[in-house]
């Protein structure tokens, strides 16, 4: 079941934990985000399919703050707050979580601390205690195994010489630790083989709860076949065109995307016509 | 007329600071102070002191000058270490104030092996450097000493821990070492320095490396801005023999490394490591030179910088590779973090290639924190401030952790940071 609606407004009663409204954004110029509204309540995971270049991974940065991003119109809403009058690190705080597409490599900080020093961050905004090294130490090897990773691991520097499994995984881990209540996931099935993609796939279920929502941006299927979301988005030229569950992704697997740009042209010359 | 802007009489600061030094114990200190004498600072115009801006030590007060050293807030010594430190005579103490006990395979040279190896290593080093101003060496030459000469026999040895603390403003304090490793010895010597006024501190290193030996000499020293530094090393490698020099430096006013290797014979490994960290009006600058005089020599060279206010780093890196030096494989890199506009990065390589048969390569960067690595921090809930200091952390603990263990007492990724910690 699919709508032509631009954008997702799910029937939902409670307040949304994200919302996006007619969101605008561009970059050195570019405008990339052109209109993109979307609403995401607790319980829910939603994922956004679309091109190359449809503005995907573009709407995970500016939700998260890159500051390379500029907002030129719209309004995004975490828990009823404006999010955009945020620093990253406060969006971080208060418990969004953007998992990477591409991982950063961090020489000479080592992901133990690095996991630390984040991980206390968030417990503090959250009033809990801080973790010293050794109880975080304790903490963080009770939570590996959400993503079957090695524990020297921790030991490296961030993703430093890490396989790209292996930063997918340290991505997870780290949404893991944060416990966020809005996880964005930027392709994070990329460059996976099958077994890494069960794993990190299952570590994403396995932090799903009832309170929390995931968000993930993918080009395949195979990603929506261990995670089942709620809502699937196409996005086009930087707007959601269409909003259906997952039998939409299963539709853009097996006919590609050419027939959502040719709806998008026809709905598009129609109004013209108008 | 030399007086620069800052008020420094290059013509003069040298006659001025010879009639106020204590008189040298030896003849040959004697006359090398009766011809520095008469000598000028090292000019801008010569290419090696282009940009070392001498001015700093328009801050020493000749007059009062003097060498006390003090032992007060030091770390205990690293475990196994052997620690001294110059008492009120000049002379080398134990960590107690009392007479070294040396360990075996640690002997004492004799005064007139003293006397015949003195100069011999820093000579034979400087015979191929273009540039003849040896400054840190010149100060140390014309200086009371003391002179600690070492024949180093074995391994297991006690890492060896030289302390230099200024008690009070305006120290010259100028010790030099000798070493003689013997085929197949290993020692680690760390020269540990803390200067909290202003000062001239001048340490000084000559060792000669036997078939297989191995030396690692660290420097690490955080100084004053009014203070200045001239760390010297000359160093003779035999065949196999191991040298590595790890050098992490900050908070001077100037500071002038200069270690230079001569691969006697080749077919050794030399490794150099260098951090400068250059804030406020701090001047740091490293002069190396390396040069291989026999076929498979090695070197892996690795400085680092960073720049912030108005500091400035400069870094020379000389490699000399001969006809006779086939098969050299020597690698050297230059690290630099430009953190504000007012700072700066001078970075030359000074490869003079002759041998045709080498692998020799270099590179130089430099670069702001970049704002990729910044951000990733920042969405997992890291200050952008907090992030630029766990970066700068990264940076420095690339060096840091090459000093031996014997440094680890002076927690120098701490000192090196500031006395903050770096929390969420």
């Amino acid at each position: 079941m699919s709508s032509l609606l631009p954008c997702c407004f799910p029937v939902c009663q409670s307040e949304p934990l994200l919302e996006v409204d007619d969101l605008h954004a561009e970059v050195e110029g570019n405008a990339i985000l052109r209109g993109v509204s979307l609403r995401i309540h607790a319980g829910e995971i939603h994922a956004i399919m679309g091109r190359n270049g449809s503005g995907k991974s573009t709407l995970a940065k500016v939700v998260a703050g890159h500051p390379a991003y500029t907002v030129t119109a719209g309004t995004v809403r975490y828990r009823g707050d404006d999010l955009l009058a945020l620093e990253p690190e406060d969006r971080a705080r208060a418990g969004l979580f953007l998992g990477f597409q591409h991982p950063v490599e961090i020489p000479g900080v080592s992901n133990l601390e690095f996991l630390r020093v984040s991980s206390n961050a968030r417990r503090r905004y959250k009033g809990e205690e801080e973790l010293d090294t050794f109880a975080f130490e304790d903490h963080v090897r009770d939570t590996l195994p959400i993503v079957q990773m090695d524990p020297a691991f921790l030991e490296r520097s961030v993703n430093e010489g890490f396989s790209g499994g292996e930063k997918k995984r340290n991505e997870i881990l780290q949404m893991a630790l944060l416990d966020p209540l809005v996880a964005v996931l930027d392709e994070t099935d990329s460059g996976l083989d099958i077994d890494a993609l069960r794993i990190v796939a299952g570590g994403v279920q396995q932090l799903a709860r009832p309170d929390n929502a995931t968000l993930l941006i993918t080009h395949y299927q195979r990603l929506l076949d261990v995670i089942t979301p709620d809502f699937v988005h196409v996005m086009v030229n930087g707007r959601i065109l269409r909003t259906g569950d997952k039998g939409l992704a299963l539709e853009l697997e097996e006919r590609g995307y050419d027939w959502v740009d040719q709806e998008d042209a026809d709905s598009l010359a129609e109004v013209g016509a108008r | 007329m030399t007086a620069n802007a800052t008020g420094l009489d290059r013509s003069s600061w040298l006659s001025r600071l010879c009639e106020h030094l204590p008189q040298p114990s030896t003849h040959r200190s004697g006359q090398r102070r009766h011809n520095l004498a008469t000598a000028t600072l090292p000019s801008p115009r010569l290419e090696h002191w282009r940009f070392t801006d001498l001015a700093s030590l328009r801050h020493l007060d000749l007059a009062a000058l003097h060498q006390r050293t003090s032992l007060s807030g030091l770390p205990g010594a690293g475990p196994g270490a052997l620690r001294l430190s110059l008492d009120a005579a000049g002379g080398w103490v134990d960590g107690k104030g009392r007479p070294v006990a040396w360990p075996a395979g640690l002997e004492p040279m004799a005064a007139a092996e003293i006397e015949a190896a003195l100069g011999r290593a820093a000579e034979r080093c400087a015979q191929h450097q273009r540039d003849a101003r040896r400054l840190g060496q010149e100060l140390n030459d014309i200086s009371a000493g003391p002179v600690l000469g070492l024949k180093v026999r074995g391994a297991g040895l006690p890492a060896l821990e030289l302390v230099l603390q200024p008690a009070a403003a305006h120290a010259w304090l100028a010790p030099r070492v000798l070493l003689q490793l013997e085929a197949n010895s290993r020692l680690e010597l760390l020269w540990s320095l803390r200067c909290n006024s202003t000062a001239v501190l001048l340490p000084t290193l000559e060792a000669e490396l036997g078939e297989g030996a191995s030396l690692h000499e660290a420097l690490l020293a955080q100084g004053h801005g009014t203070a200045s530094l001239f760390a010297t090393s000359a160093i003779l490698q035999g065949r196999h023999s191991d040298y590595r020099r790890t050098g992490v430096v900050w908070g001077w006013g100037l500071s002038r490394e200069e270690p230079r290797v001569v691969q006697v014979q080749g077919a050794a490994g030399t490794s150099l490591r260098g951090l400068a960290v250059a804030r406020d009006d701090s001047l740091l600058d490293t002069h190396s030179l390396v040069r291989f005089e026999g076929p498979d020599g090695r070197l892996d060279q690795c400085h680092q910088a960073l720049a912030d206010n108005a500091g400035r780093s400069v870094f020379n890196g000389s490699v000399q590779v001969p006809r006779p030096a086939q098969g050299t494989d020597a690698a050297q890199l230059s690290r630099n973090l430009l953190l504000s506009d007012h700072a700066r990065i001078d970075t030359k390589p000074e490869l003079e290639i002759v041998a045709d048969d080498v692998k020799c390569t270099h590179g130089a960067t430099i670069s702001r924190l970049r704002d990729d690595e910044l951000f990733y921090l920042q969405s997992r809930g890291i200050s952008r401030h907090q992030a630029a200091r766990l970066l700068q952390r990264g940076f420095f603990d690339a060096v840091v952790r090459q000093l031996p263990a014997v440094a680890a007492p002076w927690s120098p990724l701490q000192a090196l940071l500031g006395a903050s910690e770096v929390r969420p």
